[in-house]
């Protein structure tokens, strides 16, 4: 290293640190768009390059036959029928579990009281089943079902029912517990039940919270449903998949363009919903 | 033990889980109906021997007995109906913001309600005229339906003080109940308390940080500093020394909520009375 140049006042002294800060992220994060083979220069070669051209101009214009849109309707409707009845039922299995793994609603670790232990055993149950619910992914689940339940959205709202009930129940009670607890731990102190104390003590700080989370997990649904689809679960994903397999760009992309109103529509019910509790 | 006293502590100590004992030997008994005011500096362990009182801390030392039953050799269900018939008046009520002073007060008797009846009230409050009286009573009766995080810390405080009121129960305890509001108030707050325990007989139990306060309103009061009693005697036989070694304040002025409060230096007609 020759000699430095002597610092000039319109130079930021931590520049040169901020600059090998950001080198060291590209070299840790190098191996790792390695083995995830991801390999951009694939996107760039020419043969590629006209294959996708040619894919993507396909997609225009959209498919707006009249035949086309029935069938985009109706698939629209069977997918939000999916979403919406396997997020419901996820719900009604989600709250009790909840409500059972929750913390801040334990009677029995004021003290410690009695019951101690089983209450401990009871919190870690639901929480096992919970994990154990959401551990497999609803595609795999899908994958079962339609067997047994044939092709159709009935295998999903299952499916969804299962995993998603595993994450809505996580989350709730995690919600549950991380804001102020001290309503709820003074009801218990005066001898209120357990739903008395969720409801007095818990949800008004909650449930802002828990009905945007709900609506996140009701829009994911929306997708997951459509993934579904491909492997057979009816819907967009199953029309999207027929669509993609005879090459007709136009369907795929008015199928997309439902997706895109779906979540947006998602976005403004979670804001109306939010404003609403508020 | 002759008669069954409402609150009986004997020889109690508690050590924080970070290690840091709050109260030690601690001895105290009141009888039913009884109103004792505890007193002393920040930090004595006034709230920590409030809360063993209602049963929110299990004391690791010594006996605890509350209305007659020891709480922590109780099964669940006899726990629950025992705390529902003990009320603490936290001194930050814990009350949720979103909550309407309505449904903050109705919750005082959730321990005495049925689960389908609290949802019930929920939707449509059950008890509007019981709520409104005792909220009448602390000068608060227009705010029955503005919601809690609409009110100022002092209305907040007496909504919390409310909610005990109505849950009306046999031991009524109250940890720095007036610490938001400005003497008038107090004294009218403080007043409520000793009014309830006069009407209802309930034993009262009360932290103060106003000096004057507790000798106003109170027969007896326990001196306590650094988690140990250091004096318990009636209300007329404190005497200025006592309290100045109390607060360890040399000639300086001694917590009240008043200006001008001055305690003469009285012999003492009695050499002060330990009541166990």
């Amino acid at each position: 290293m020759n000699a430095a140049p002597p610092p000039s006042a319109s130079r930021d002294p931590l520049a040169r640190r901020r600059l090998g800060a950001l080198l060291l992220a590209l070299i840790v994060l190098w191996p790792m768009l390695v083995i995830a083979e991801f390999k951009p220069q694939a996107l760039l070669a020419p043969g590629s390059l006209r294959v996708m051209g040619g894919f993507l101009a396909g997609f225009l214009p959209p498919a707006l036959s009249a035949d086309f849109l029935g069938l985009l309707a109706h698939a629209t409707l069977q997918t939000l029928a999916m979403a919406t009845a396997g997020t419901a039922l996820a719900f009604v299995l989600a709250v009790p579990l909840a409500f059972a793994a929750t913390r801040s609603l334990s009677i029995s670790r004021i003290g410690p009281g009695p019951g101690r232990w089983r209450g401990l055993a009871m919190r870690t149950a639901a929480r096992g089943v919970l994990t154990v619910l959401r551990a497999i992914p609803e595609l795999v689940w899908a994958l079962l079902l339609v067997r047994a339940f044939g092709l159709g959205p009935g295998a999903g709202v299952l499916a969804l029912a299962i995993t998603y009930g595993g994450m809505l129940g996580k989350v709730y009670s995690e919600i549950l517990e991380s804001g102020d607890t001290r309503p709820a731990r003074a009801l218990l102190e005066a001898g209120s039940g357990r739903v008395a104390a969720l409801f007095y003590g818990l949800l008004p700080g909650a449930a802002q919270e828990l009905a945007s989370y709900t609506v996140y997990r009701w829009e994911c649904a929306v997708r997951a449903s459509v993934v579904m689809g491909f492997v057979g679960a009816g819907g967009l994903g199953q029309l999207m998949d027929q669509s993609m397999k005879m090459l007709n760009g136009g369907e795929a992309c008015s199928i997309l363009i439902v997706f895109l109103l779906l979540v947006l529509m998602a976005d403004a019910l979670s804001a109306v919903l939010r404003r609403w509790l508020a | 033990m002759t008669e069954e006293a409402a609150l009986a502590l004997e020889d109690v100590g508690l050590v924080h889980a970070n290690g840091q004992r709050a109260l030690q030997g601690v001895t105290l008994r009141v009888p039913r109906g009884a109103r004792v005011a505890v007193i002393g500096p920040s930090g004595a362990g006034k709230t920590s021997l409030l809360r063993i009182a209602a049963t929110a801390l299990r004391a690791g030392e010594g006996r605890v007995e509350l209305l007659g039953a020891r709480p922590w050799q109780l099964r669940a269900r006899p726990l629950k109906a025992l705390r529902a018939r003990i009320g603490l008046i936290h001194q930050a009520p814990p009350i949720p913001p979103r909550l309407r002073v309505i449904t903050a007060v109705l919750a005082g008797r959730l321990g005495a309600w049925s689960g389908a009846r609290a949802l019930a009230s929920l939707l449509v409050p059950t008890d509007i005229a019981g709520a409104q009286a005792v909220l009448a009573r602390l000068d608060l009766s227009d705010r029955l339906f503005d919601r809690c995080d609409r009110l100022s810390g002092g209305q907040l405080q007496r909504v919390g003080m409310a909610r005990v009121l109505y849950q009306a129960p046999e031991l009524l305890l109250a940890d720095e109940p007036v610490s938001a509001l400005d003497p008038a108030l107090a004294d009218l707050a403080v007043g409520e308390l000793i009014a309830q325990s006069r009407a209802t007989g309930a034993t009262l139990v009360a932290s103060l940080h106003a000096v004057d306060l507790a000798l106003k309103w109170f027969d007896r009061i326990v001196g306590l500093r650094a988690g140990v009693v250091v004096f318990d005697a009636p209300a007329a036989a404190v005497s200025r020394t006592m309290l100045q070694e109390l607060y360890a304040t040399e000639g300086s002025a001694l917590p009240t909520q008043a200006p001008g409060f001055v305690l003469e230096e009285r012999p003492s007609p009695a050499p002060p009375v330990i009541c166990r």
